[in-house]
């Protein structure tokens, strides 16, 4: 094994310098989990790079080839995506980090990113703290925090008669980010936190937890557990106890009615109220070709969903700073552009990165489940807020 | 506990230099790791993870290869050993040399309690205890947020050079000799000790246990003290691989953490030391090689190899070249 | 007062639920390791697939809930008659490591064959329009599709129960399990014996699977995630028993559900702390034999 390892590894030294010469090639090092726990999310977010390759790489520059490298990190395993840049870094000699679906796992890699000076886009982990205030060199967050959405919900919850809610979060980061922030948005508008429950991350049954809800008997419940197999869970158990009939209200960041799982959901998902900043169903132009396009290449029954469109995004970012530079990338510059790029052009509306931070500034819109043409949507309410900046870090402001 | 180390040491040693002396091809391993460092410079934050883990699986095959305790909790002392070397190089100093101490000694104090409750038991019983205890600690560093950081785990862990002089770098320079050094180390400890009359005891307790209560043996303290001596050395592999990625996380105390260096040791052949270094690096280039070919479904080629070992390869990688040479010999003859 | 009795109903019913499911598929894992002696860490791969086949066969092919719950056991069955037959039979005498080696090897094929086969998403499990909702006793609300589940897993038990201390094949089993060399020498056909309970074991796990795909989503890392609590069961209620598993099973449900709904701060620490002190209270487990 080590022998042809040996091998193939000389003749590819010999080689690739040959290969190299004739062509510009951009290496993008994509990290995300293919196995392991929320592996769902790692293969449409693999799907997201491999649709956006096949739509634009004709709109590269002449002469120029963006080549992307998979690594699975196999799950909340920092230590394994660590690994995993170090070698994209110093062996493939990337010219870009990019995916990654865990905090933690973001969070091992930033330091690598700076101390290699190679410009690394999160396109999922949500926890504010990853990307501190004053920002982290050579890392921009396309995707979401937590704060973001979480904190404009409490204030709409506190806006619209919700006097008492219960808070139920997975215990992790970005559910303590999430808990936070709408605890923060919806008491500073005079609402009450009746009772906030942190579930173990690998909770299956959910059963328990809302039958406690119910004995509470709150206005709403606050719900966050990670998108993927949990969301199902979540719907089911809030069906099964009659929540919805005891008038309690199901409430959250938009990963409990995550749009490629609403089909599984069922009617019990039918009136539950979330803010996020993407839907699959949002009636913007730039969404309508993107799910279009989307259908056609994987079928009918696919949605994509969140994190599907921050690596569509995360890819447009990185294929505008490729164009700016003509195939001849300096990571610095790389590195400049990220953090002052902007499209009006996402299927999630205008978004922009904030050049402070390096952390993305989007939309929040007020989205409810309803059944569209028979097919369970989030449909948007209203845009409940424009131009959101990462609040935890006008919060937080560096010290 | 330890009297046979200190009444037996001159005559371990002894017998180690002369009777049980090093065969050249023992060094092998060692010419080969040094060897790889100038040959894959770009492998190497993956090379430093196989050696951790090749001292991992030693001090597994002295609990399961050697003693026979089959254990699905081995990562518990990693894992202690890990938190331990994080919590030390956040809170006290940055130190690598000192913070192994620690870690080492975490394993060994949870591995000498844990071990005195469960090594009463044996076969299933005992396989569900360990897991037992992997679980509860697990649990507790999972609950114990504002100490370990819950299922974020601890980050923000920065070393200091070693002996002030040797940086960890970016490229894993240092960090690949510091885990290559280490292992060195306990490697000769791990002969010494299966080479010492304590180590020739416990295979009899291994291969026979009613023998060994009817000669007088004491059973349990022997396995009690073994499995604390593993207990130390897979914290150290802990504590490394906490200074080398400078990250804590649950995963250190997962139970594919525990089955997967079973599975390692198995492959390479267990009780006889060198198991751990064959099965270790064939598992995890292995694991490598096919998950970069094939992100999604690499899994299934890692187990289709499993399979076809069990069903054609008894006796792990190093029982097929036993089995080799034995018909060589007799084809010569 | 009220408050206390409505948690204790609705800790018990749920706790009963989870029960149930851990029961039918660790029943036949009880059996095979008690019998056989195989430690066969791969006992979820049937119960995944059992649930694979059932939503397939349900949201592809529209067969009705019931019969698609019944093809499962039946395809399963099948599948695990294969496996035995040309795999599992060789490693009898095999020692425990390298069946272990061998069943992990099996459960890392699966679940990327799970994976390549029908992606990475859970699979949707509708349940029948009868069956939803949930109905109220003593303003208490009992979801309906939990009460059917609770009701059909224990018709299962009890049929096999009796078919266990009734039938000629279960008096063979029994007598395989309490002593084999005895029982081969009056003639039993083990080999035989070994299949057909190999079958139903991992035909009841796809039961349970099936059923239970409900509360514990069918995805590909079915099989991985919830080994540990099978072999909880199996372990706690003693090798070879048929109602050891039982009692393990209503403890570790309802004191898991429990734990979740008094103390979810604790998480399963209480849950792990007490297997611990039963398996040292009694190594061979509840009904093990010593």
């Amino acid at each position: 094994m080590k022998f042809a390892r040996f091998a193939a590894l000389t003749l590819a030294a010999v080689l690739l310098p040959l290969a190299g010469a004739s062509a510009q090639t951009v290496k993008i090092g994509f990290i995300t989990s293919y196995t392991g726990q929320n592996a769902s999310v790692g293969a449409m977010m693999d799907q997201a790079v491999k649709l956006w390759m096949k739509e634009h790489t004709k709109h590269l520059p002449a002469g120029v080839k963006v080549e992307i490298i998979n690594r699975d990190d196999t799950g909340p395993n920092p230590e394994v995506a660590k690994r995993l840049a170090t070698e994209l870094v110093t062996r493939d000699k990337v010219d870009f980090l990019a995916g990654v679906i865990w905090t933690p796992n973001a969070a091992a890699i930033a330091p690598i990113a700076a101390e290699a000076k190679v410009p690394f886009v999160i396109m999922n982990a949500g926890t504010s703290g990853i990307i501190p205030s004053g920002g982290a060199p050579y890392v921009t967050r396309v995707s979401f925090t937590l704060w973001q959405s979480s904190l404009p919900l409490g204030q709409w919850a506190a806006k619209n008669n919700l006097k008492k809610v219960y808070s139920l979060v997975s215990d992790f980061g970005p559910g303590i980010d999430a808990e936070t922030a709408f605890k923060k948005g919806f008491t500073d508008g005079g609402g009450t936190v009746v009772e906030s429950v942190r579930m173990p991350l690998a909770t299956q049954d959910f059963a328990p937890f809302f039958q406690k809800v119910k004995d509470a008997k709150p206005d709403a419940a606050f719900v966050f557990i990670p998108a993927g197999v949990q969301a199902t869970g979540v719907m089911k158990a809030y069906q099964d106890l009659g929540l919805a009939q005891a008038g309690i209200k199901l409430i959250g960041p938009g990963d409990i009615t995550t749009d490629e799982e609403l089909i599984n959901m069922g009617d019990a998902s039918v009136g539950a109220t979330t803010m996020f900043h993407y839907s699959a169903a949002a009636k913007r132009p730039a969404n309508e070709a993107f799910i279009k396009s989307w259908k056609a290449e994987y079928g009918s029954n696919s949605t994509p969903a969140f994190p599907a469109v921050a690596t569509w995004d995360g890819m447009a970012a990185i294929f505008d700073a490729i164009k700016a530079q003509n195939g001849k990338m300096d990571n610095a510059k790389s590195a400049a552009f990220l953090k002052t790029w902007k499209t009006d052009n996402s299927p999630r509306g205008p978004i922009s990165v904030d050049p402070e931070t390096g952390d993305i500034v989007q939309n929040e819109y007020l989205r409810r489940v309803e059944r569209v043409n028979g097919v369970l949507s989030n449909v948007e309410l209203e845009t409940f807020a424009t131009a959101v900046k990462d609040p935890w870090k006008i919060l937080n402001p560096k010290k | 506990m330890f009297r046979w180390f200190n009444s037996d040491k001159g005559s371990a040693v002894e017998r180690f230099v002369q009777r049980d002396a090093l065969k050249p091809i023992e060094l092998l391993p060692w010419i080969l790791a040094i060897a790889a460092y100038y040959v894959f410079p770009s492998y190497l934050p993956l090379g430093s993870q196989i050696l951790l883990t090749i001292l991992f699986a030693i001090s597994l095959d002295l609990a399961l290869g050697y003693a026979g305790i089959i254990t699905l909790g081995h990562a518990a002392f990693f894992g202690a050993g890990a938190y331990a070397a994080g919590l030390y190089a956040l809170h006290v100093t940055g130190e690598p040399l000192s913070g192994l101490v620690v870690a080492g000694l975490a394993g060994g104090i949870l591995g000498f309690l844990s071990g005195l409750v469960i090594l009463r038991t044996s076969g299933l019983t005992l396989i569900m205890l360990t897991l037992a205890v992997l679980l509860l600690v697990q649990e507790f560093a999972n609950r114990a947020r504002p100490i370990t950081g819950g299922a974020d785990g601890l980050s923000g862990i920065s070393m200091k050079p070693i002996f002030g002089q040797f940086r960890f770098d970016l490229f894993g320079h240092t960090a690949y000799w510091y885990c290559l050094i280490v292992l060195f180390f306990v490697w000769l400890f791990a002969l010494l000790l299966v080479r010492s009359p304590f180590g020739r005891a416990l295979t009899g307790v291994r291969e026979n246990v009613t023998r060994m209560h009817a000669i007088g043996a004491p059973v349990r303290r022997r396995l009690v003290t073994v499995y604390t001596i593993s207990a130390v050395l897979a914290g150290i592999a802990g504590g490394l691989l906490a200074q080398t990625s400078q990250f804590v996380g649950l995963a250190t105390l997962g139970f594919e953490r525990s089955g997967e260096i079973v599975i390692m040791l198995v492959l390479g052949g267990i009780g006889r030391i060198y198991g751990a270094f064959v099965g270790v690096v064939i598992f995890m280039i292995a694991q490598d090689t096919f998950a970069k070919a094939d992100p999604a479904f690499w899994s299934f080629w890692v187990g289709l190899m499993l399979v076809l070992i069990v069903l054609f390869a008894r006796g792990g990688a190093l029982g097929v070249v036993d089995q080799a040479l034995r018909w060589v010999r007799k084809v010569r003859r | 007062m009220d408050a206390f009795f409505a948690a204790v109903v609705s800790i018990l019913f749920h706790g009963l639920a989870y029960a149930m499911i851990l029961y039918v598929i660790s029943v036949g894992l009880s059996v095979t390791m008690g019998l056989m002696g195989f430690v066969n860490l791969a006992h979820g791969v049937f119960a995944m697939l059992g649930g694979y086949v059932m939503t397939t066969l349900m949201n592809r092919y529209g067969m009705p809930f019931g019969w698609a719950l019944l093809s499962a056991f039946v395809a399963v069955a099948l599948v695990s008659v294969v496996l035995e037959r040309t795999l599992y039979s060789r490693l009898y005498r095999a020692g425990e490591l390298e069946q272990v080696l061998f069943s992990i090897g099996i459960v890392f094929m699966a679940v990327a064959f799970v994976r390549y086969a029908w992606g990475p998403l859970p699979q949707r499990m509708v349940v029948p329009e009868l069956l939803r909702g949930s109905f109220d006793i003593w303003s208490r609300s009992f979801p309906t599709y939990r009460t059917f589940l609770i009701v059909v897993s224990f018709a299962v038990i009890a049929a096999l129960w009796l078919g266990i201390e009734r039938t000629n094949f279960g008096a063979q089993i029994r007598a395989a399990v309490d002593n084999r060399r005895m029982a081969e020498s009056l003639g039993i056909n083990t080999g035989r014996l070994f299949t057909l309970t190999f079958a139903l074991g991992s035909g009841l796990a796809a039961f349970g699977g099936g059923i239970g795909a409900d509360i514990l989503a069918i995805n590909p890392q079915y099989a991985q995630d919830y080994l540990i609590y099978f072999l909880m069961v199996v372990a706690v209620g003693g090798l070879g028993s048929i109602r050891g598993p039982f009692v393990a099973a209503l403890l570790l449900g309802i004191g898991d559900t429990a734990c979740r709904y008094l103390v979810p701060e604790f998480g399963a620490f209480f849950l792990f702390a007490s297997m611990m002190g039963i398996l040292l209270w009694r190594p061979t487990g509840l009904f093990g034999k010593a």
